[in-house]
């Protein structure tokens, strides 16, 4: 399970509420950042990386941009169900413009806020696939080991 | 129907529950149960291990059912039917014993494309540790299985044993299993069928079959979980070593070594599942109140409607054979128990769990047949089981919801 939201959250976000949120399916059908390609006046300079979900084929990549240790572009592309798709969506806007430091405190609970909806352990990964893909970009672009999942989702 | 549905517990639940997931897990009737709470208020006590009367009870509790399961597939000897945890277990038991003894640098193994994890990754590991090659046989575009290859395969004269699904879990199609063993018998490889899927959807005769292993497990004939069952020809289970080493499978143990028990102790090693025995049997004794005619009459009528059903939603696409087929020309032989599916632009996490929400159960992902899925292209389907209990108004009420879900994501 994970660490450290079994608090007040839980309260907010009953299980019985729809995890199809208007919020969600939004940012699934309209996602932010989506581009197959990295932004063009990044081209040079981006860092690219890829995750994937194995059990459902879920599938993220981001292109990132960091200069002064800070994201000055993050474009993304993917494959997968509404949540995976729709929390990258949103993690891209939560991103842009964030600091290494910044980054490096991003939780789950942060992208469980973003969503806002009740995130159960069956829906774990699909939530936090994006989270762990920029996680490993932003640790390829400090020529660091890529984290494992058991990282990304706080129980390591 | 409703005799049928009003003897499981889960069943009669209130809202009616769409369960589509027997594949998976077949639910479980009052009888197992009653059963199984029987053996626990009156038998319960190990087995072979006591003189005392419910030591005696459990004994005979637990050969009686070995003996339901001999009749059940028609095995010729009891002591050909082996309890184990599970099917997967049956198999690995087969793979470490048999595969360890018999197979040697140079000999092959081959499976089909249509194998379940369980029935390639103790193949695998042989593979690894013996030096050993796989060689697959792939499908045509109806989920059959090319018999060509297997021939080409069997002709190399490498093959010693040909690992089988008698059912896909993933298409609901059936390899012709005659016709493979008796290919397979001719150049001198054994057969071992993986029955976890068929042996709810069909009669087997494991002597009219003549295959050399068969292993299946209980959960999804609609008994307990936790029980598994592996038939081998005897003569071959009595030359093969131990699998697992402790109580019960030896005849003599000293300080400086062990000889093994005879069959079928020899493969029983440890307490084995009794209570779970007891209630596989229990509901084979249940089953058999039913003709396999009529439970396959049903279970096909279902199957018909659902392919019918399905085909009526736009941007679905039935895999296999089941999308290929024409109503009219509907195969009775060939399809059983399930089909998948998968929905444009809906990945079948969210459909599944926007129906599971409504009380639908279906599965979603690979089925654990991940080599099946690479084949045709695509990451994880969705899955529709049936089994004796489905009823028509549950495919109703699933298709109603299939097209709701697909408006809800893509309005």
């Amino acid at each position: 399970m994970r660490k450290g939201d079994s608090g007040s959250a839980e309260k907010i976000t009953p299980l019985t509420m729809d995890v199809y949120a208007e919020n969600v399916l939004d940012h699934y059908r309209h996602p932010r950042n989506k581009s197959q390609e990295p932004k063009t006046k990044v081209q040079d300079s981006a860092i690219i990386h890829t995750e994937e979900n194995l059990s459902c084929g879920d599938t993220v990549t981001v292109h990132l941009a960091i200069e002064n240790d800070r994201i000055t572009s993050i474009s993304w592309d993917g494959t997968g169900c509404a949540i995976s798709q729709a929390a990258m969506s949103m993690l891209s806007e939560e991103s842009s413009g964030k600091s290494i430091r910044e980054m490096e405190v991003l939780m789950p609970q942060n992208v469980y806020d973003l969503l806002g909806v009740p995130i159960g352990p069956r829906r774990t990964k699909c939530a936090l696939l994006g989270l762990h893909t920029v996680k490993n970009a932003m640790r390829k672009h400090a020529g660091k080991e890529m984290q494992r999942w058991t990282e990304t989702m706080g129980s390591s | 129907m409703d005799a049928v549905r009003r003897q499981f517990p889960y069943l009669r639940a209130k809202p009616q529950p769409v369960y589509l997931d027997s594949a998976a897990m077949a639910q479980v009737p009052d009888a197992v149960l009653d059963a199984v709470n029987a053996w626990e208020q009156s038998s319960r006590s190990n087995v072979h291990r006591g003189m005392h009367e419910r030591a005696e009870a459990s004994t005979i509790a637990y050969e009686s059912a070995r003996s339901t399961v001999q009749t059940f597939i028609n095995a010729t000897h009891a002591d050909e039917i082996i309890f184990t945890k599970s099917c997967t277990e049956a198999i690995n038991l087969v793979a470490r014993s048999w595969g360890e003894q018999n197979l040697h640098t140079g000999d092959a193994v081959v499976l089909s494309i249509l194998e379940h994890h369980s029935n390639i990754v103790p193949w695998q590991q042989l593979q690894e540790r013996k030096g050993i090659d796989i060689l697959w046989v792939d499908m045509d575009d109806e989920g059959g299985l090319r018999y060509d290859q297997l021939e080409t395969h069997l002709q190399s004269g490498r093959v010693k044993l040909v690992a089988i699904t008698a059912l896909s879990n993933v298409l609901g199609t059936a390899p012709d299993l005659p016709k493979i063993i008796s290919l397979a018998h001719k150049t001198g490889a054994l057969v071992s069928v993986d029955a976890a899927q068929a042996i709810a959807h069909m009669p087997i005769d494991v002597q009219e079959l003549d295959c050399d292993f068969l292993a299946f497990s209980g959960h999804k004939l609609y008994a307990p979980t936790g029980v598994g069952v592996l038939y081998g020809k005897r003569e071959l289970l009595q030359s093969m070593p131990p699998f697992l080493g402790g109580g019960m499978m030896i005849r003599n143990v000293t300080t400086e070594g062990f000889s093994p028990a005879d069959l079928p102790a020899k493969f029983e090693a440890g307490t084995p599942p009794i209570a779970q025995a007891v209630g596989l049997a229990a509901a084979i004794d249940w089953l058999k109140q039913y003709s396999w005619k009529d439970i396959q009459t049903h279970e096909q009528e279902i199957l018909q409607l659902t392919i019918d059903r399905l085909k009526s939603i736009p941007a679905l696409h039935i895999l296999g054979a089941a999308g290929n087929f024409q109503f009219s020309i509907f195969n009775f032989q060939f399809l059983h128990g399930c089909l998948s599916f998968t929905l444009s632009s809906v990945h079948p996490h969210d459909l599944t769990e926007i129906l599971g929400r409504k009380g639908i159960a279906l599965r979603a992902g690979h089925h654990c047949c991940m080599p099946l899925h690479k084949r045709l292209g695509i990451p994880a389907s969705n899955r529709l089981s049936v089994g004796i209990y489905t009823t028509k108004e549950e495919i109703d009420a699933c298709v109603k919801a299939i097209l709701e879900a697909q408006k809800k994501l893509h309005p």
